[in-house]
């Protein structure tokens, strides 16, 4: 059977990786060439970390890597030995949207979808720094995400629902 | 996007790196951050035969902040850098300029030893290192040498690094008493390169100037010293007038060309505005400056 152009390394140096993904002990072996999206949207079809500009422009990519918001498209799965990474699928519990899910679904802080899995990373990374309590904080936290659809309106909305919900009062 | 193929070498020790680096020569590339590297590996703007991996080289992390001043070793990572409060204290040039380097996303993996060793002409972290008098710690096998920032950024993506050197280190010595910076600039979007960037320093003896550093970034393929603006500050009172005068003579020698991004007219002018608000920052942080 020929080789699967998708899989194959071409002649590649192939390298063993093991890392923890959403908690979960992963080791496969690959390519040395590719990038963490790639190796967790092909190799382990955790397909909700979109990939969308490939340079680190848009943030589609965007997953936790050892607590901080990184991204994937910009770091060889090399990179990632041994590391916890993070991503869109470890948010939800079972059917239950963790809050910040909850607040883009309120809150309409999504049209088409391709850029919140990353949203959602950066902002579950920045809420654990501490709370967003006004709108230049909002922004300041969207600022490395790029939206296309929402003009960030209802992303601002959703990230300073979770302030209001924690007791404190947005400023805006 | 994939690279063109390379094979991966992950040394673990700062020695293992350097031979390395010598025996590979011009067909190796350094990995720290790879914030700039990989997506020119991606674009294949880049191929190298190998690259040289320094992220698991322990002794290579974090810094050294103490009475000489800060030395920023090669895998600092710029988020760090930022974020410590007491070198923030002692160099708010270094906390705004970094804050203008791209998004957190990116400067959680950005090293401040990388942007500099890459030397992009719009970047942020040279120009600052020129205004600071930083010195860069070259090392290879068998070998180090010390390079001031001046004579280190030589023209577009150039540099005073060697075949088979490593930027170590770069050392940013403690800044006079009654020194303060700031780092201002213009750009399309937030996270964007610099239209133009300009990483001020000033020295103040009473209410005066004693000395000033004014670095343009993004007006010259390596950071422009705006020679006549700082000429026109020493001695003088920070009041309008003076900042007026630094903001017409911050061009002059400043020859940037059009782009896609900004014409070069464009460029010289928003750089003398920016030479006017640095200053005006300045004097503003700084009590006994302000007019």
């Amino acid at each position: 059977m020929p080789e699967d152009p998708a899989t194959s390394s071409g002649g590649c140096e192939v390298i063993e990786l093991s890392f923890v993904v959403n908690g979960e002990p992963v080791t496969l072996s690959s390519d040395v060439r590719v990038s963490l999206a790639e190796i967790l949207r092909r190799d382990l079809r955790l397909t909700g970390t979109h990939l969308g500009c490939e340079h680190g422009s848009c943030g589609a990519c965007t997953v936790i890597v050892d607590g901080l918001a990184v991204r994937s498209c910009l770091m060889l799965a090399a990179q990632a030995q041994g590391a916890d990474v993070e991503t869109v699928e470890g948010l939800a519990r079972g059917d239950e949207l963790d809050d910040l899910q909850a607040a883009f679904r309120e809150h309409h802080a999504l049209q088409c979808g391709f850029c919140t899995s990353g949203f959602l990373m950066s902002l579950t990374a920045r809420l654990r720094e501490g709370p967003v309590v006004s709108e230049f904080q909002a922004r300041e936290a969207l600022s490395g995400n790029i939206c296309r659809c929402t003009g960030y309106v209802g992303l601002v909305d959703a990230v300073l629902s979770l302030a209001a919900d924690s007791g404190k009062e947005p400023l805006k | 996007m994939k690279p063109a193929p390379f094979r991966y070498h992950l040394p673990a020790t700062l020695q293992e790196a350097l031979e390395l680096l010598a025996e590979l020569g011009d067909d190796a590339k350094v990995l720290a951050g790879g914030q700039s590297l990989l997506p020119m590996l991606g674009y294949r703007l880049t191929a190298p035969a190998h690259l040289v991996d320094i992220g698991g080289l322990s002794e290579l992390r974090g810094w050294e902040l103490d009475e000489a001043g800060l030395r920023i070793r090669a895998m600092a990572r710029q988020r760090e850098v930022e974020l410590d409060p007491d070198i923030g204290l002692r160099f708010p040039i270094l906390h705004a300029a970094i804050a203008h380097v791209a998004h957190a996303q990116i400067r959680n993996r950005g090293t401040v030893c990388g942007s500099v060793a890459h030397a992009d002409p719009a970047a942020e972290l040279p120009a600052t290192m020129v205004a600071l008098g930083a010195t860069m710690v070259l090392e290879r096998s068998g070998g180090r040498r010390e390079v001031p920032a001046a004579d280190f950024f030589q023209f577009h993506f150039t540099t005073a690094i060697e075949t088979g050197e490593l930027l170590t280190e770069v050392r940013i010595p403690s800044p006079r008493s009654g020194s303060t910076g700031t780092f201002l600039e213009i750009s399309h979007r937030k996270g964007d390169f610099a239209l133009v960037g300009v990483a001020a320093t000033v020295v103040a003896d009473g209410d005066r100037v004693a000395a000033a550093r004014i670095v343009c970034a993004g007006v010259a393929p390596t950071p422009f010293v705006a020679v006549a603006a700082e000429q026109a500050v020493v001695g003088r009172v920070l009041d309008d007038a003076t900042l007026l005068v630094a903001q017409y003579c911050a061009s002059e020698g400043m020859s940037p060309t059009d782009d896609f991004h900004a014409e070069g007219a464009y460029r010289r002018q928003v750089a003398g505005v920016l030479v006017r608000r640095s200053l005006d920052v300045i004097r503003s942080q700084q009590g006994a400056l302000s007019a």
